[in-house]
């Protein structure tokens, strides 16, 4: 696992009495209800509910892609979607898809967001983009393949890749393990433990995955009854009363990766590194 | 494991990382002779998406010999990235500095980027061998397409056939959604353009048969060109771009997204279910609408005949049976039944060649409508050298 930051370290995300509503034919259909959730920087938050509960919404209006019907969103000091060009440096976002772009190789795909300053040399940038694609695991023999000539699990890694091209502060994951093969997703946990180690990230990520969860998270956050219902270490998180949580950690799986999670000193050492 | 990095102590919701407060990144000199290079700052992506920042570090860089014995003091920096670590290496032209100074953290880093620094692959440019290769591809290629067209129309025959002895299996709800799709909702835009080009070619023509004194033969002109060749044609054109860019995107789409895979397991054959429908619905619809365009552009050239050379629409009503023999009629409706099935059938054969990529979709829409307008062009020519002896007086 991860250390938690400090109590008082700085607020990266912020938001306040947020409410999401979607309009039905049965009416107006309430997401999210007076939801707060303050995420401080070197955390990693996984935010964890059921189906529809909005987690992805929650990320989506993190990045300003979506905005809430009422209620208040701070990025990094600013209301989010106005970061400007300079946004990849400060906002990663790894899509649950990869949504990575169709016309251009991987390389450029990963180099986009350097590119797009036309401030640095080329070489710099494909040097640049050349390490990150090796750090998510992939050999520079992929460099020039096209996306549609991808696995599902290389396009999210080169998704991955893409979204820290620019090492932001704030990363933000949608399913990132989901369709990784088990060793993929540990490597997956290495690379994103290391980039923690190294340069302070935050990382806010939506998983299913109970492994990945219980491994990285220093904080886990339940999205029930349109509300941020408890947030806290994964052990307090667990000890909760709420029948969701009961059936979401208690149940068949919950208890298999629970009991990796217990056996911490075995479990977790090869992890480490 | 190492603690993460230490925050500031205060709490605040301006980030460390904001606009304002990126600490500069700079690289100085100090120590007898210049002999250490120190550098300040933050050395992020960040820092260098700044046109002013970037400069500074690339002047000082460019200053700074790369190769000489030169000691680095990296302590300084705030913060090193991978972007900064690999603006440093790559000036160190991959190799560590004989004297190095710096934070394990940063260390960590670097190491990363001086692992992973590698030259790119070179990507193969083809050679003429290939190329002509490639070219003499086209042949079979050309072959493989007129194989699956024709099976595509044998495949069409034989569901028609499975249809007519079976009729109550039919997918009727289907075909009559496409009628709707296709038929109703072509009317607007097949009769605004069609009342348009009747206007224009009424307004053209009146000027050049004035000068005969052949006003009365506007309405030979009109009902003939107009019946048999223009309303056809026109709205061919429109629905092979309206209807035939629809049919291409959504079977694509539901190629891509496996939707035709899950039809075939579960035993419905998608010809039956996504092809006939669409073929009999355009083969339905496409004669009517043409029907409908050459009456509004009809109605558009009687109009402006009337405007442009007082030629009355009871005398332009009363001589159009006169001046255009029914056979052009049928004519023009067969011929557009053919154009309906031509179109759908291009447009369902480029949805099922869409591969399961979102580049392929696109692709396959515009090569769908190209194709089914030049096909439509192509079958029209063919029709009035066929039926040049056909309903002239």
């Amino acid at each position: 696992m991860i250390d938690a930051p400090a109590a008082d370290a700085p607020r990266v995300v912020e938001i306040l009495k947020l409410w999401t509503t979607f309009q039905s034919p049965e009416g107006e259909q309430v997401v999210h209800r007076d939801l707060d959730l303050t995420i401080r920087r070197g955390e990693v938050l996984s935010l964890v509910g059921g189906s529809g509960t909005g987690k992805t919404v929650l990320l989506r209006q993190i990045l300003g892609l979506e905005h809430p019907a009422r209620g208040q969103v701070t990025v990094l000091g600013q209301r989010p979607g106005q970061l400007g060009a300079k946004g990849a440096a400060k906002v990663g976002m790894l899509f649950q898809h990869g949504a990575l772009f169709s016309a251009f190789s991987v390389l450029e795909n990963i180099a986009l967001p350097l590119r797009e300053l036309k401030l640095l040399p080329d070489e710099l940038i494909r040097d640049a983009a050349l390490v990150k694609l090796q750090m998510v695991g992939l050999g520079p023999q992929q460099a020039n393949k096209s996306p549609s000539d991808l696995s599902g699990g290389m396009i999210k890694r080169v998704a991955l890749a893409r979204a820290l091209i620019m090492d932001p502060p704030l990363l933000l994951l949608d399913e990132p393990t989901a369709g990784l093969d088990p060793e993929s997703a540990d490597g997956f946990c290495d690379l994103l433990r290391s980039l923690h180690r190294e340069l302070g990230l935050t990382v806010v990520m939506v998983t299913h995955d109970l492994d990945t969860l219980f491994d990285l998270s220093t904080r886990i956050a339940v999205l029930a009854d349109q509300q941020v219902i408890v947030s806290g270490l994964p052990r307090e998180v667990i000890a909760h009363p709420h029948p969701f949580i009961r059936e979401y950690f208690l149940g068949g799986r919950g208890q298999r990766a629970m009991e990796a999670l217990h056996d911490t000193p075995a479990g977790h050492a090869p992890a480490e590194r | 494991m190492p603690p993460s990095a230490p925050p500031p102590a205060h709490d605040t919701l301006a980030p460390a990382s904001g606009e304002t407060d990126v600490a500069a990144p700079r690289i100085e000199r100090s120590g007898g002779d210049d002999a250490t290079v120190v550098a300040h700052g933050s050395w992020t992506a960040l820092a260098f998406s700044s046109r002013h920042h970037w400069g500074t570090v690339s002047q000082g860089l460019a200053r700074t010999s790369p190769d000489a014995e030169l000691a680095w003091d990296l302590r300084p920096i705030e913060q090193l990235d991978h972007i900064g670590a690999q603006v440093l290496w790559n000036h160190w032209r991959g190799a560590w500095p004989a004297r190095i100074e710096l934070d394990s953290q940063h260390k960590a880093v670097l190491e990363h980027v001086a692992r992973f620094t590698c030259s790119a692959p070179v990507e193969t440019q083809p050679t003429l061998a290939d190329r002509i290769k490639s070219f003499t591809n086209n042949g079979p290629r050309a072959m493989y397409v007129a194989r699956d067209f024709l099976a595509m129309i044998g495949q069409l025959v034989l569901d028609i056939g499975t249809l007519i002895r079976a009729p109550h299996r039919g997918p009727w709800r289907d075909l009559s959604g496409q009628l709707y799709q296709f038929g109703t909702t072509a009317l607007p835009i097949t009769a605004l353009v069609g009342l348009l080009i009747g206007v224009v070619l009424a307004y053209l023509t009146s000027n050049q048969l004035r000068n005969y004194g052949a006003e009365t033969f506007m309405v030979n002109i009109l009902g003939l060109s107009l019946i048999r060749e223009l309303g056809p044609v026109l709205a061919a054109v429109l629905v092979a771009g309206r209807s035939g860019s629809a049919i291409t995107a959504q079977i694509g789409v539901m190629r891509v997204t496996e939707e035709l895979d899950a039809m075939r397991v579960m035993g419905i054959p998608p010809g039956f279910r996504l092809v006939m429908p669409r073929v009999l619905a355009l083969a339905i619809a496409m004669p009517l609408i043409s029907m409908w365009t050459s009456m509004a552009a009809l109605f558009g050239g009687m109009i402006a005949a009337d405007l442009a050379i007082d030629l009355s629409p009871a005398y332009f009503l009363q001589a159009l049976p006169r001046a255009v023999p029914l056979s052009n009629l049928w004519l023009a409706l067969g011929k557009s039944a053919v154009f309906g099935i031509l179109i759908a059938l291009v447009a369902c054969y480029f949805g099922m060649k869409v591969k399961p990529n979102t580049e392929s979709l696109g692709r396959g829409t515009t090569a769908s409508v190209v194709t089914s307008i030049t096909v439509v062009i192509l079958v029209d020519a063919l029709f009035a050298v066929l039926f040049k002896g056909v309903g002239f007086r």
